[in-house]
């Protein structure tokens, strides 16, 4: 009785002082307070989350615990007892990324066990990767994420499309957002987005602008500049048109040059050699060269040193469509995708483990660069996402683009509301939100102001103001 | 460093203390005690605007929030704060010298209970609330307190929470900075609200009820009547007070482990149960080597277990005068007034959990001195203790002894006698109150010197952020930008 009472005065306490906790908000356990499970930390704290780490190293929990708004419980993350102090039993969510696979899973099948509801493991051995069903549905991990697997998909994916620096998906691969930069002599230069649409007849949407590192909703007026990067909304073979009528579509790449052996280039060689691309891979060491002409008697595997500027001219640098840096080192990815722009190489993909490093590559040529730890932590996040908003709200998927400056939002409509059946034009829309793309019965649209929403359409939503939660947020 | 978030915080400080201070009037405003009105007003408005002007003008352009800038910010906000809540005493011309406001107003915050006034009877209702409170702020913190109130606090803050909050260790209770600091200051309103409707119905009035009940949740010690507590001669008001004393002398960690239903976890508490086990011996040795004072074993029980609860507890209030007491019993008030109560208590002195700590070590290094390939980790609490504890616990132990030492030396000046000048600066560092001698329960610091006042002033505001954060002050490393 006096323990409610005083929980009563807690709560009022709470609301009080405006911390009232929403329905939205979970708690959430983090087992590994890697690069990983730092960045996963990072994000979610901002959202409001109630977090609980728990790291074998007492000095990193402790650190975390006086930089983020977090708990932390110092043991091992498989153990019952240490699972219990991180008050397991209350917790919807565990997230398992310490570098140990085998620990991950257990930690995931404890965890279960004790009251946590859904779990992430952090899985990289390909063996156990191939049981990634049998985990889900016999041992009740809700998802595994094998990072590696995870950055060669994301640069395949770039490989399909040259002409991009980045490619997003959402409803199931049905819609695809593509960045591009605009060169100098672009035909788009000058002009203003509601022209470009109207002059190329296509289904599709620029819905970011990023400018000197900002980015931008633009609306119809908005005029582009050279140097700007575009993000365009459209179906895949939009997309491509797109690319051929503004005379930036670059084919498939045919020819791919890797350099590093490392287990992303193995996923990587794998994909592009399933999708009749040669594929050439250079590596320093001898016994992982033999390993992988093993595995991949397909590719090319070359024995020698990847900054070896002879050696990449021996191999042919000049004459591939694209060159993938996977080696282990940053500095070593920097220079050589360098020396690759110097030699006019079509696509170059540069692998950086220290996101930090982004900041500064920005003022390099290099334009499209990878991080598995964003990759991975990207892929987490949607998971988290998507169960937080199953919980209470209609967003399906949130994506964040551009540096995390920019939203893209999934929300499914059960119902009819005020705001369906009416126009998108006579919409009154904040500022900074876009209505990207609506799917119907399985159909994209691309929208214009005489589209609008009907109940059971999922609709996608841009913006830079990320207090949207709710469909009802976009409108005034 | 970053000068523009220390000033900025400071600045908030200030106009957090500017609308406490509202608390006092009020309190003078009902006992119609129109001249304290414009000395508190002034006070108010002094502090509004130079926080004010502290926090317009300076706009950080940067919020980075390191340990270098958390220790600046909470021992130059308690510098401040102190400065500016003497203002009070001296413009109701309740005492004349600067030091002497200083000191009393140190002695308020950092829940010493001090006090330079010999007749405090006469001191306006306002002003008598406004010392205890003081105390009352300053046993959770005056941090944490601002911490509780603001909205959107820097995830950081735990640096400065962790500067504040006493012990060798300090942790979160949950995962937010926040909700910490408002749990904490919940469990502590809730205790004391307690504590002043148990003294009303052992029959003191409302306002020496209130007034008492914030100076004991600090462990303050600052009573209204001259005599302390035994001016009531009301034995019931005594034992809830000796009760509460030891409370607020406990971990309040362990309030919370009851109140989410963990109560459990208390009797595994190690420090929890060595602080019985010591509060439950030296009331047996003291009772017993009182006895023949007070005629009976009751009454010298009575006796001893007020004065022990108030020593560990560093609260100073008296039910006796100890200075008559043989010697054994004034050395086991001493010990206590060195080792303090639990650690993240609102109680001053080293803490018990380092006690602890430090005589697993001595024992771990008489059993390497045997076998010195021996591989031995110290546990408390269950746990291993980190090198960078264990490392914490004996420097602040050095440097706690040398502080008094020091400080002794510097008091000894005056050439008052061995006892009174050593234990003034005990009373102070540890933040208890009386002292023996000269310092007893009876008497006053009102005859030191100003220098030695400035002087005891520092020591009590060093104990109470436990050394470092007042040690920091004086190196030029920490005003560097880089």
């Amino acid at each position: 009785m006096v323990r409610v009472l005083i929980f009563l005065t807690i709560d009022f306490f709470l609301w009080f002082f405006n911390l009232h906790v929403e329905g939205t908000q979970m708690r959430i356990i983090i087992v590994g307070a890697g690069k990983i499970g730092k960045a996963i930390i990072n994000t979610l704290v901002k959202e409001n989350h109630d977090i609980i780490v728990v790291d074998i190293l007492a000095d990193v929990v402790e650190d975390i615990v006086n930089t983020y708004d977090v708990k932390g419980v110092v043991g091992n993350g498989a153990s019952y007892e240490i699972l219990m102090e991180a008050e397991a039993n209350k917790a919807e969510l565990l997230i398992a990324c310490t570098p140990s696979d085998e620990l991950n899973i257990l930690s995931c099948l404890v965890s279960k066990k004790c009251g946590v509801i859904h779990t992430i493991a952090r899985v990289r051995n390909p063996e156990y990767s191939k049981q990634m069903d049998f985990f889900r549905n016999e041992l009740g991990v809700s998802m595994t994420v094998n990072p590696e697997l995870a950055t060669a998909e994301e640069i395949h994916e770039i490989l399909k499309f040259p002409g991009a620096l980045k490619v997003e998906h959402f409803a199931n691969h049905r819609v695809e957002i593509v960045g591009l930069s605009i060169p100098k002599n672009s035909p788009l230069i000058g002009k203003r987005i509601m022209d470009i649409r109207k002059e190329y007849n296509l289904k599709m949407l620029i819905c970011i602008v990023e400018r000197d590192k900002q980015a931008y909703i633009p609306d119809g007026s908005f005029v582009l500049q050279e140097d700007d990067k575009i993000y365009v909304n459209a179906q895949k073979t939009e997309i491509n048109q797109f690319f051929k009528k503004i005379g930036q579509l670059k084919t498939k790449a045919k020819q791919v040059m890797i350099i590093g052996g490392s287990k992303i280039s193995y996923y990587l060689a794998q994909k592009l050699i399933d999708n009749n691309v040669a594929v050439k891979i250079i590596e320093l060491d001898k016994e992982r060269c033999q390993i992988l002409s093993e595995l991949l008697p397909e590719a090319d595997i070359i024995h020698g040193e990847g900054s070896d500027q002879t050696l990449l001219q021996a191999e042919g640098i000049e004459y591939v469509d694209a060159l993938v840096t996977l080696t282990g080192f940053d500095e070593e990815n920097i220079i050589i995708s360098l020396y690759a722009k110097l030699k006019n190489v079509p696509k170059v993909i540069t692998k950086i483990n220290r996101y930090d490093l982004t900041d500064i590559l920005r003022e390099t040529e290099l334009d499209t660069i990878v991080t598995p730890k964003e990759v991975t932590t990207n892929i987490i996040l949607r998971y988290v996402r998507s169960l937080q908003n199953t919980i209470d709200s209609e967003v399906k998927t949130l994506y964040q683009l551009v540096n995390n400056q920019v939203e893209a939002i999934e929300f499914y409509i059960p119902d009819s509301t005020k705001y369906t059946g009416i126009k998108l034009k006579d919409l009154a829309i904040k500022p900074n939100i876009l209505v990207a793309s609506i799917i119907r019965n399985n159909k994209v649209i691309i929208p214009s102001g005489n589209d609008y929403l009907q109940a059971k359409d999922s609709v996608i939503v841009i913006t830079t103001n990320k207090q949207i939660r709710d469909l009802e947020d976009i409108l005034e | 460093m970053n000068y523009r978030i220390v000033f900025q915080t400071l600045g908030k400080i200030l106009l957090v203390e500017a609308t406490l201070i509202v608390l006092p009037l009020m309190i003078s405003l009902i006992y119609h005690e129109t001249e304290m009105i414009v000395p508190f007003i002034t006070t108010s408005g002094i502090l509004c605007i130079c926080g004010f002007l502290l926090v317009k003008l300076i706009k950080p352009n940067n919020a980075n929030l390191f340990p270098k800038e958390a220790f600046a910010i909470v021992s130059l906000s308690w510098i401040l704060v102190s400065l500016f809540g003497c203002l009070p005493y001296i413009f109701s011309g309740v005492v004349n010298n600067f030091f002497d406001a200083l000191f009393e107003s140190v002695s308020g915050f950092s829940t010493t209970g001090a006090t330079v006034l010999s007749d405090v009877e006469n001191l306006s209702k306002g002003l008598l609330f406004w010392r205890s409170f003081s105390q009352w702020l300053g046993g959770m913190g005056i941090l944490v307190f601002v911490l509780a109130i603001l909205p959107n606090v820097d995830p950081r803050s735990m640096y400065i929470l962790k500067a504040e909050s006493p012990g060798p260790k300090v942790g979160k209770l949950v995962s937010k900075v926040k909700v910490t600091a408002i749990i904490l200051y919940l469990i502590y309103i809730v205790l004391t609200l307690t504590l002043t409707i148990l003294l009303k119905i052992a029959g003191l009035p409302w306002f020496d009820s209130v007034v008492h009940a914030l100076s004991v949740a600090g462990t303050g010690g600052f009573s209204i009547k001259n005599s302390s507590i035994m001016a009531y001669q009301n034995i019931p008001a005594e034992i809830i007070i000796a009760i509460f004393m030891l409370f607020f002398a406990i971990n309040f960690n362990l309030y919370y482990f009851i109140l989410i239903g963990q109560g459990k976890q208390i009797l595994k508490n190690e420090e929890f149960r060595f602080f019985v086990i010591i509060v439950v011996i030296s009331t047996l040795i003291v009772a017993i080597n009182i006895m023949n004072l007070y005629g009976n074993f009751g009454n010298s029980l009575h006796h001893a277990i007020f004065q022990v609860a108030s020593i560990i507890s560093t609260t100073g209030l008296t039910t006796t005068d100890f200075n008559f007491w043989p010697s054994l019993s004034k050395w086991i008030l001493i010990i206590l007034m060195i080792t303090g109560g639990c650690a993240g208590s609102t109680c001053g002195g080293i803490k018990l959990s380092r006690v602890i700590i430090l005589g697993k070590t001595i024992k771990n290094e008489i059993k390497y001195s045997l076998h010195p390939n021996q591989v031995i980790t110290t546990k408390f609490e269950q746990k291993r203790v980190e090198e960078d504890v264990l490392r914490g616990v004996v420097s602040f132990i050095i440097a706690y002894f040398f502080i008094v030492l020091l400080g002794t030396l510097i008091i000894s000046i005056e050439n008052v006698d061995l006892l009174s000048s050593l234990t003034s600066v005990l009373t102070c560092i540890s933040n208890v109150g009386p002292g023996f001698n000269l310092v007893g329960p009876t008497e006053n610091f009102a005859f030191f010197s100003n220098f030695s006042k400035l002087i005891l002033s520092i020591i009590m505001l060093a104990g109470r952020l436990e050394i470092f954060p007042i040690l920091v002050l004086f190196t030029p490393r920490l005003w560097k930008k880089a």
